[in-house]
């Protein structure tokens, strides 16, 4: 859940800072880990997630104040970074963070020719290429993009176009949660 | 230390020039800087220069135990180094943002494209594997250090050369370079980044940013990408947002342009291979190129000289003729000589001295110390003709950057000026504050 708060020497004078910390739970994956932090691969995805935010958030309303995005994975089965964003989008929505879209993430694969939507771990071990795509699916801006293994150019409209997708339809479906919630959330404040 | 911030009026200087498509050191947009790759004496060891972006890069090999879960595959480790060395903003030992995503985008690039042949690194199944470990240091900080790098990394590891190895049964023989020829990595591909930087949300991109460029940029799109026009890895950083034909677009670009550093380096390890097998002179003592004065000279660039000619009429028109300058050299001892007079002292009368002040600045642009006070002297004289006339607003404030003066009273030095008058009117501050500092001294 993001949080508010003053930081001490990194206070931006006319933004908010976006402060991001990524964790895997040790029984996340098939083979118990150790060091969920400090990970080469979790700053990464924890910086990868700031970046992401920084640009969807409206940060300019917070000056000199930080907001922090703690995520947790309990369970990996591929396309981490996806459900993070997915998760840090709702949780900053819920607490009424002023946003410029949501943000959808959803990962896609090829298998010889098939782009896939939304690869899962075995999917992934697989050593086919991987494609993130973190999406503002109202303007179609992209936030982020990553690529692992080897595509080839012609293929990567089709990869974007798939991920594109699924994104959109994980908009759908973020959208509707979201207004659930909301009229959850007022009915019992109106009692 | 911590590195000093990119002032506005330069901000803005450089955003002004990239609307205009100018670039600081005279590229076009999609222009990369000169590339030079060198090795050194041996195997796996080599500089590359973008610019003055340097990264050296070192490849070892070491045999160990391979990783329980991979059996038969050799173990690649590769390491991307910030030093002070670098540039002043860099501090050892910290694990700062910029280092994390440098190094990620290396593996990523290196690794997960699978360029290099794990498994010819087998030795012996489960037990001992060759573990490949690229090191790459980053010597001098101009902007761009991820394709500097990329292209250090994978020149390396295609010069490398690895001893040779025999297996019998279970015994397992490392022979050294003297005995047998040390062997090649087997390397698939060659896959390099090409940075595309992003400025003004999105509207304008360059290729290959400076380091002042990159100060200024909003964000950053890498795409990796080998001759085979496959995309090895693309990463977007900086929170930019971009459209999907912005992306396909960046991937044609970079196609071309890995095409031409690809020939580059195969040039370049051809050229080295060449000279090692003539017995010649290789490494990096020879590579250095001779800095001696008499030696040194800077590429020439090409300047737009097409306006210059009204611009140079103009100013002439405008400028009153110079005064005489006192060029005799004035013996005052034996062995040492005056040429010119240093200017008066100016502390009692401020009134004067920020005349003079703005006169230097309307009258310099970019001049040696030395030049100032010959201008100085110039200007003196000529402002005390001119003292009697218009009343000269000045401002006391040392706020405001702008001084305004009549323009036509003062000399002008004939300079072509190739950039604009809003260069002119950035530095005047700076200027300002040189002349109170050096008529402190």
């Amino acid at each position: 859940p993001p949080q508010m708060r003053g930081s001490r020497s990194k206070a931006l004078p006319d933004r908010a800072l976006v402060n991001c910390q990524y964790s895997m739970a040790t029984f996340s994956t098939g083979e118990r880990r150790r060091r969920p932090h400090g990970d080469r691969q979790a700053s990464e995805l924890a910086l990868q997630l700031k970046q992401t935010f920084e640009a969807a958030i409206l940060t300019c309303l917070y000056p000199r104040s930080q907001i922090d995005i703690y995520v947790q994975i309990l369970q990996a089965d591929g396309g981490e970074y996806c459900a993070c964003v997915n998760a840090a989008t709702l949780a900053v929505m819920d607490a009424g963070i002023p946003m410029r879209d949501y943000v959808c993430a959803s990962s896609a694969g090829l298998a010889e020719d098939t782009p896939l939507a939304d690869l899962s771990s075995p999917e992934e071990a697989a050593g086919g290429p991987r494609l993130v795509l973190a999406l503002l699916p109202a303007s179609g801006q992209i936030a982020l993009l990553q690529l692992s293994a080897r595509l080839h150019q012609e293929r990567l409209e089709a990869a974007l176009e798939a991920a594109g997708e699924a994104c959109r339809a994980l908009h759908a479906v973020l959208d509707r949660v979201v207004r659930e919630r909301l009229q959850e959330v007022t009915a019992l404040l109106g009692d | 230390m911590k590195a000093t911030p990119l002032s506005n009026c330069e901000r803005r200087f450089l955003l002004r020039a990239i609307e205009e498509r100018k670039r600081l050191d005279g590229r076009q947009c999609y222009d990369y800087r000169n590339v030079r790759i060198s090795f050194g004496a041996d195997y796996g060891c080599c500089i590359v220069e973008l610019g003055k972006t340097r990264v050296l890069a070192q490849v070892s090999c070491e045999l160990v135990p391979p990783k329980p879960n991979r059996p038969t595959e050799g173990i690649l480790f590769f390491n991307l180094e910030l030093s002070p060395m670098a540039a002043p903003g860099f501090e050892p030992g910290r694990q700062s943002e910029l280092l994390v995503k440098l190094n990620r985008l290396i593996e990523r690039c290196l690794r997960n494209s699978k360029c290099i042949d794990t498994e010819s690194l087998c030795v012996v199944a489960g037990e001992k594997v060759w573990q490949i470990r690229l090191d790459l240091h980053l010597l001098n900080h101009d902007g761009n250090i991820i394709d500097a790098a990329s292209i250090a990394g994978i020149v390396a590891l295609c010069h490398f050369r690895r001893p040779d190895v025999s297996v019998q049964g279970e015994e397992v023989t490392v022979y050294t370079p003297e005995e047998r020829d040390p062997v090649p990595l087997s390397i698939h591909h060659m896959p390099i980044c090409v940075s595309f930087a992003f400025f003004q949300q999105g509207t304008y991109l360059l290729v290959d940013p400076s380091e002042r460029e990159e100060c200024v940029m909003d964000g950053v799109l890498v795409i990796a990408m080998n001759k085979h026009r496959e995309i090895c890895t693309i990463q977007s950083s900086g929170g930019i947002m971009l459209v999907t034909d912005q992306v396909l677009r960046c991937s044609k670009i970079t196609a071309v342009k890995v095409a031409e550093i690809t020939e580059l380096i195969q040039k370049a390890l051809e050229n080295d291979q060449k000279v090692r097998k003539e017995g010649g002179k290789f490494g990096f003592a020879e590579s250095i190129p001779n800095q001696k004065i008499t030696a040194f000279k800077m590429e020439s660039a090409a300047v737009d000289t097409n306006n210059v000619e009204e611009q140079a009429e103009e100013i002439i028109t405008k400028a009153d003729p110079p005064s005489e300058v006192f060029a005799k050299p004035i013996l005052h001892t034996p062995g040492t000589a005056q040429i010119g007079e240093g200017i008066e002292n100016s502390w009692g009368d401020l009134e004067e001295s920020e005349r003079e002040e703005a006169a230097e600045e309307e009258g310099e642009s970019e001049a040696t110390a030395f030049e100032c006070q010959k201008m100085e002297t110039e200007d003196t004289s000529t402002m005390r003709e001119t003292k009697t006339d218009e009343p000269i607003v000045l401002s006391d404030s040392e706020e405001e950057e702008v001084v305004i003066l009549e323009p036509q009273e003062l000399p002008k030095k004939t300079r072509t000026q190739t950039n604009s008058k809003q260069e002119n009117t950035s530095k005047k501050a700076f200027n300002k504050r040189r002349k109170k500092k050096r008529a402190a001294h």
